[in-house]
């Protein structure tokens, strides 16, 4: 009897099941991506932060809408209604702490995210496309957050996007007409405000949503690599399942879930206790309302930009008849793009840091250190001696990337093993 | 992931190394301020103090009576009977009845709007700002600050503190010294009403400090809990898993 209403019951559900899946592919979907989609079982802690991106994301998306419920774009209303989300709006200064923390969370995220894709080579064959659209994602991202660092409409705000937008004055022939027509004024004010507040709400957010979505699909057609840099496809059993492939769901899922809290502790501790930083969350002078009138003493972007301002501080003397600025602009430009060219610039018969020389090994870690000094020097003052430093670092920089087809051409690599370790 | 850390160690470095940056430019030792949100009574005075010697000037464009009087726990009638002076309603924002353009005028600048002084310049520069004035004959209103040079302000606090001189020694003048008697209050009882405005507008800075804190503590041991459980969770799982 028992045996019989049980098989009752699964046929109601298979019945509805079947219903739905014969108008949408649910259960298909469901299969594709989560409980048939094989990630490689020696996926390490470095692969949770792909699934951090997203709930970071979402953060942004929900609290940016419940922000935008109170915020002013406007020069007389934008500075006084965030004070109005922080005193007067329930909870409000938790939403607004959780939307600034949460973008400098987005970066932290996904700067580790990217040097994992450096380390274990995620970006060569046959994952091209999804390193490409991945560093659009990092380039709507990086528009993204300036684009909102001027809605709090402070005085740093203020003149980090009057820097910002002025770069553009460093093109040849076009450029002072170009800042104009960017700023929409003769300088910044509530017209640029307006534009940067329906492209920080509306378009950004969009292209962010629909970038993520493709970068996932792209994601599942290719599969995950992992820290030994070898396809888990080449090796299936008879029903096609790769050996060392675990279902996403619920193995992957868990273990997201566990990276998830403990992220979560580290999150909101900073919100609840620390949100200013220190002043690189939320800097000083933006507790002053944006003023043309008088410029901070000090500007510096927030810390996530700091790396590429550093670089573009370095070109500090004119070349072929530019002036500096223009090659700081080019410096800067060039940093951001030229993780594009990865795929065809690493000649490695490996894909893993694990088996790779010894070259590639230096060239990684004096990388990330060139990474991590680049983002300090962005910060300080652009003294006689922390130029040269930037100078410096900027070449090593570089360096990873344009030597790149020499030291992985020459080095010894190590050989991959058959299956994942 | 060792790696990872040790990296997350040298950024937290640093961080540290460069977190003096916002601070405003002045030689004068500060004196340490330390904020107590929880002390009431210190608040109640600072508010009473700061509507009485400073709203006259400089507003609290921002925040509102009724709600700084529910923070404080003031019947919200007593301070619209004993608080406000500009005929505003309990629910308005603190604003000040000091035209802004003759101000200029008055003053050379117009007096700023306070709400966030104490996240902009930090407690403790109010602090010592307010202690730090004295007798300075070539200024315009006759005063000096220690921490602010030049600044356009009169000395409003001069009737409880009385007349405070800068002794010069060796060539430095960074002793301060009160006139016995020239003031209502005494030396200590007048560092409590610097204490006790300076606190006030500490909490005006971020009147949800308390708040968050006290939240903060409950969530995060929250967090504590969730993590034994998604990490059992996870080891569950992965003892399925050979490798």
């Amino acid at each position: 009897m028992a045996e019989a209403n049980l098989e009752d019951k699964k046929t109601k559900i298979d019945e509805a099941m079947e219903w739905v899946d014969a108008r949408f592919p649910a259960t298909e979907t469901w299969e594709y991506h989560l409980s048939k989609y094989w990630a490689p079982k020696n996926h390490n802690y470095y692969y949770v932060f792909g699934f951090l991106g997203i709930v970071v994301l979402v953060n942004q998306l929900l609290t940016g809408i419940w922000l935008t419920m109170n915020y002013v774009p406007t020069d007389e209303r934008a500075f006084a209604s965030v004070e109005y989300i922080m005193r007067d709006v329930n909870y409000g200064w938790l939403v607004r702490y959780l939307h600034s923390t949460g973008a400098s969370a987005f970066f932290v995220v996904t700067y580790i995210h990217m040097y994992r894709a450096l380390a274990y080579g995620s970006y060569k064959a046959p994952r091209e496309l999804l390193w490409f659209v991945g560093m659009a994602i990092f380039l709507v991202l990086m528009a993204e957050g300036f684009f909102g660092y001027l809605l709090p409409w402070g005085n740093m705000s203020y003149w980090g996007a009057q820097v910002i937008v002025s770069l553009a004055g460093a093109v040849p022939v076009v450029g002072p007409d170009l800042v104009e027509w960017a700023r929409g004024d003769f300088l910044m004010s509530e017209v640029a405000l307006n534009r940067f507040f329906a492209l920080h709400v509306v378009l950004l957010p969009l292209l962010l949503v629909a970038l993520v979505f493709v970068h996932i699909v792209a994601l599942h057609h290719v599969g995950s690599n992992n820290p030994d840099g070898i396809e888990i496809k080449k090796k299936k059993d008879n029903q096609g399942i790769p050996l060392d492939g675990i279902p996403f769901w619920p193995y992957s899922i868990v273990k997201d879930l566990f990276a998830l809290s403990v992220f979560l502790f580290i999150f909101l501790a900073i919100v609840f206790f620390a949100p200013e930083m220190g002043g690189y969350f939320i800097e000083i002078p933006n507790f002053e309302k944006a003023n043309p009138l008088k410029t901070p003493e000090h500007i510096a972007p927030v810390w996530y930009y700091t790396p590429f301002y550093a670089m573009l501080r370095a070109a500090t003397f004119p070349l072929f008849g530019m002036s500096a600025k223009f090659w700081g602009l080019v410096v800067m430009v060039s940093a951001i793009a030229i993780p594009l060219a990865l795929p065809w610039l690493d000649k490695s018969p490996v894909k893993s840091i694990r088996y790779k020389g010894v070259l590639s090994r230096w060239a990684l870690r004096l990388f990330v250190v060139s990474f991590f000094v680049l983002g300090w020097l962005g910060v300080m003052p652009a003294t006689k001696t922390y130029t040269i430093m930037a100078q410096f670092f900027t070449l090593i920089y570089f360096a990873y990337f344009v030597l790149m087809p020499w030291y992985t051409t020459v080095e010894v690599t190590r050989p991959e093993p058959e299956r994942v370790t | 992931m060792t790696k990872l850390s040790a990296l997350l160690v040298l950024a937290g470095g640093m961080v540290l190394h460069t977190s003096s940056w916002s601070a405003s430019a002045t030689d004068w030792p500060m004196e340490e301020f330390k904020g107590d949100l929880q002390d009431l009574p210190s608040l109640q005075r600072g508010f009473q103090l700061y509507t009485n010697y400073c709203l006259g000037c400089h507003g609290l464009e921002h925040q509102r009576y009724g709600r700084t009087a529910d923070d404080f726990e003031i019947p919200r009638d007593l301070v619209e009977d004993n608080i406000i002076f500009t005929g505003q309603k309990v629910g308005d924002l603190i604003k000040t009845s000091m035209p802004p353009v003759p101000a200029k005028v008055w003053f050379g600048a117009t007096p700023p709007d306070l709400t966030l002084e104490a996240r902009l310049r930090g407690p403790e520069w109010i602090y010592n700002y307010l202690k730090t004035f004295y007798v300075d004959e070539e200024r315009p209103l006759g005063v000096n600050n220690k921490v602010y040079p030049n600044v356009g302000m009169p000395n409003v606090l001069l009737p409880l503190q009385g007349v405070q001189r800068a002794i010069c020694e060796e060539g430095k003048c960074d002793r301060l010294e009160v006139e016995e008697g020239s003031g209502k209050l005494s030396v200590a009882e007048f560092d409590q009403v610097a204490y006790d405005i300076t606190n006030f507008l500490y909490y005006v800075g971020e009147p949800a400090r308390l708040e968050r804190q006290k939240m903060g503590v409950y969530v995060l041991l929250f967090i504590l809990v969730l993590i034994c459980f998604t990490y059992l969770l996870k080891r569950e799982f992965f003892k399925d898993i050979e490798h």
